[in-house]
């Protein structure tokens, strides 16, 4: 379909003209085949048909906005839905290379490694005479689509059953074979637990660079020897230390802003030079089984969290083994002396920061919805539908928590022992 | 923790800490370094191992005082190779490494004083050729000059590794939180004061170092072409309300919708 917006006068005229005789005919095709909302009746009073107006909003509401946005949005679907506003460069004889070796943590472009990506452009084009490139090094499978609205000019996506586990001799000796072949200008690597700030430390060292660790802040320098100077942090987070940017930079999360409004060409590059197989020292036997009961609450990735709600606690209890959940508590559940103290939730107790939560009979109050801010899904199982909890939650269920917990129980035994009979038919 | 607390056979296993001056983070008072305190706490633990502390930095009342901590935890001695202020200890640390030959190097991830980088494990295992690993959580078992250990990963998890010795290991804050400091022990501790040349560390010198600055908090930008949307955004409350709410169903459907995120989520083992 064309994305050309043809114009017909003729009806325009017809719309503006109300006692056309085919005025409302033309209205409602101009507005997209919509019902007419208003329209002059027979003896010139205004009419309206309320059931034709507004939206149907999350909560299944039928909401109308006065204000015509909603309206204007509607006649303009096609033309906003077609519209990128990402403007896309393509930089075909990069004067230096910016080497980007992102976490990808969980297969995916995290927030850091995007941070880090913005710092990488920030560098890149710098000069417009001269742009640089962004190369980005990945290692083994992904599952990202978006590289090139990440702002990566080239991808070099080093595949081999060297680079799988924790392997980090191999992925130094590749790291240092594109250093000999493309020698780019920076190396930018996360400082993060995620693996990067390690693989940084050891790039560094095996590069004889003196790296930045700890960057947050990258700003011009004209007095520096390389242009830029640096902002780290030293000594336990205590001091700033600036200094002339390094080749070797390992920079913390927000060191600066991710790319919105470019799109690049993230075009795939190989190495000329086959890599060298490097005789590990370090041997990965694979990740250890740990007891949820264990890892501490801050740390943890799936907590069930109990409150006032929970009145059978063995049951409970029951469910966080089987679900394999850290056990949670809010602060009620842990002053009338449920739960240890050490598992209280909450700006009093431990911020904590799982993949999951899971509220059970917890009402949320507003200390302990500023412990789980940074959770990334929360679920709430009460009895209270207006709640502060429920309103939080990316899923609520409403009903009694024992009925639940024990449905919930059943449910995920009956999906074990499908495994079980799966794997024991292979 | 009861996977870590295992404390391994390791007899007749040279172990080296290198331990450092800690500075308590509101107090900014001399102490030992909470990380080295941990690696400390995990050379005792390993059952039959001889652990020496090795320290490079000045010989004062105020430093010493930190090196008594360590020493309170039930060490005899400590050598301390003394140093200028602000010297490169990276080349005196390599030598007496290298003359001691320990199987196992154990330290703190990071330093609280100074630079802080986090580089010198790194550096000590290149310039030894030695393995490095960082964040180690248990030392399990030491066989045929193979170490099997335990090392720490975000969230609570830990993988197993194979590390051929002598091989130099980080300890951070996941590992066993170290024990108490004893006043007699770190009075009765010696020092083994060993001076060395120091070589300056001449990129210090032009570096700028002053208090830490408090970070500016990013700002939300809304980038939309109309000033309605802008508004929205920005007069908007905190995303509330995109949940799905189930209400009038009977706990197995409940329990259902629940199971189906918890898969989706991949926490379910």
């Amino acid at each position: 379909m064309s994305e050309l917006v043809r114009r017909d006068p003729r009806k325009e005229w017809i719309a503006r003209n109300r006692l056309h005789s085919q005025h409302l005919e033309v209205l409602a095709e101009i507005g997209g085949n919509a019902v007419a909302t208003e329209w002059m009746g027979p003896n010139g009073l205004t009419r309206r048909n309320p059931h034709a107006v507004g939206f149907t909003g999350p909560n299944g509401i039928r909401r109308i906005d006065r204000s015509g946005a909603s309206h204007a949005a509607h006649t303009n679907a096609r033309s906003t839905q077609s519209q990128d506003s990402r403007r896309s460069v393509t930089i075909d004889t990069p004067s230096f290379m910016v080497a980007v070796v992102p976490d990808m943590a969980g297969g995916r472009l995290s927030g850091h490694d995007r941070d880090l990506l913005g710092l990488a452009r920030q560098l890149a084009d710098a000069d417009p005479d001269n742009p640089g490139a962004v190369l980005a090094i990945l290692y083994g499978e992904h599952k990202e689509t978006t590289f090139d609205e990440a702002g990566i000019d080239r991808l070099l996506h080093l595949e081999g059953e060297q680079f799988d586990g924790y392997t980090p001799e191999n992925r130094i000796a590749a790291l240092q074979g594109v250093d000999r072949e493309i020698a780019p200008r920076y190396w930018l690597l996360p400082d993060s637990t995620q693996g990067g700030g390690e693989l940084g430390r050891r790039l560094s060292v095996r590069l004889g660079e003196r790296a930045a660790s700890q960057v947050w802040q990258v700003e011009a320098d004209s007095d520096s020897d390389t242009g830029w100077r640096c902002t780290t942090r030293g000594a336990a987070g205590t001091t700033d230390i600036v200094r002339a940017l390094p080749r070797v930079v390992i920079a913390l999360a927000e060191c600066a802003d991710p790319i919105t409004e470019t799109r690049h060409a993230a075009e795939p590059i190989e190495l000329s030079q086959d890599l060298p197989n490097v005789l590990g020292r370090i041997e990965d036997i694979g990740e250890v089984a740990v007891d949820p009961a264990s890892v501490s609450l801050a740390e943890a990735e799936f907590i069930l969290s109990a409150g006032n709600g929970v009145k059978d606690w063995d049951n409970y209890h029951h469910a966080a083994d089987i679900l394999g959940a850290t056990k949670g508590a809010s602060r009620v559940a842990v002053d009338d002396g449920h739960m240890p103290r050490d598992r209280q939730v909450g700006a009093t107790g431990t911020w904590v920061s799982a993949k999951v939560y899971v509220a059970v009979g917890i009402s949320g109050a507003i200390q302990h919805l500023q412990g789980i801010q940074t959770c990334e899904k929360v679920v709430a199982i009460n009895l209270d539908e207006g709640c502060d909890m429920v309103k939080r939650a990316d899923l609520a269920v409403i009903g009694d928590a024992n009925a639940i917990l024990a449905a919930l129980v059943e449910r995920v035994e009956q999906f074990r022992a499908e495994q079980e009979g799966s794997r024991d038919a292979a | 923790m009861p996977l870590d607390a295992q404390s391994s056979n390791a007899a007749g296993l040279n172990v080296a800490v290198l331990v450092s001056i800690g500075r308590h983070p509101l107090t900014a008072r001399t102490r030992r370094a909470d990380q080295d305190a941990r690696a400390v706490e995990m050379a005792l633990s390993l059952k039959g191992a001889s652990v020496n502390l090795m320290h490079a930095g000045q010989h004062d009342s105020d430093h010493e005082e930190a090196i008594r901590g360590y020493l309170g935890m039930g060490i005899e001695e400590v050598r301390l190779l003394e140093q200028m202020p602000e010297a490169d200890v990276v080349p005196v640390l390599t030598d007496a490494l290298r003359a001691s030959s320990p199987q196992l190097v154990l330290t703190g991830t990071r330093a609280e004083t100074g630079e802080g980088s986090g580089i010198l494990p790194y550096l000590l295992a290149e310039a030894l050729g030695w393995p490095v690993i960082n964040g180690l959580a248990a030392v399990e078992k030491v066989e045929k000059g193979v170490a099997t250990v335990l090392q720490a990963l975000p969230r609570g998890k830990r993988r197993r590794l194979r590390v051929r010795l002598p091989a130099i290991a980080t300890v951070d804050t996941s590992a066993p939180s170290a024990r108490q400091s004893a006043f007699g022990p770190a009075r009765r501790g010696e020092f083994d004061v060993q001076p060395h040349a120091s070589e300056a560390d001449a990129a210090l010198t032009q570096w700028q170092i002053q208090p830490a600055r408090k970070r500016p908090k990013r700002l939300k930008v809304i980038k939309s072409s109309s000033a309605r949307d802008r508004f929205k955004a920005a007069a908007a409350k905190s995303d509330g309300g995109g949940g799905q709410l189930l209400n009038d169903v009977t706990p197995e459907q409940g329990a259902e919708a629940i199971f189906k995120l918890l898969r989706e989520e991949g926490v379910l083992r």
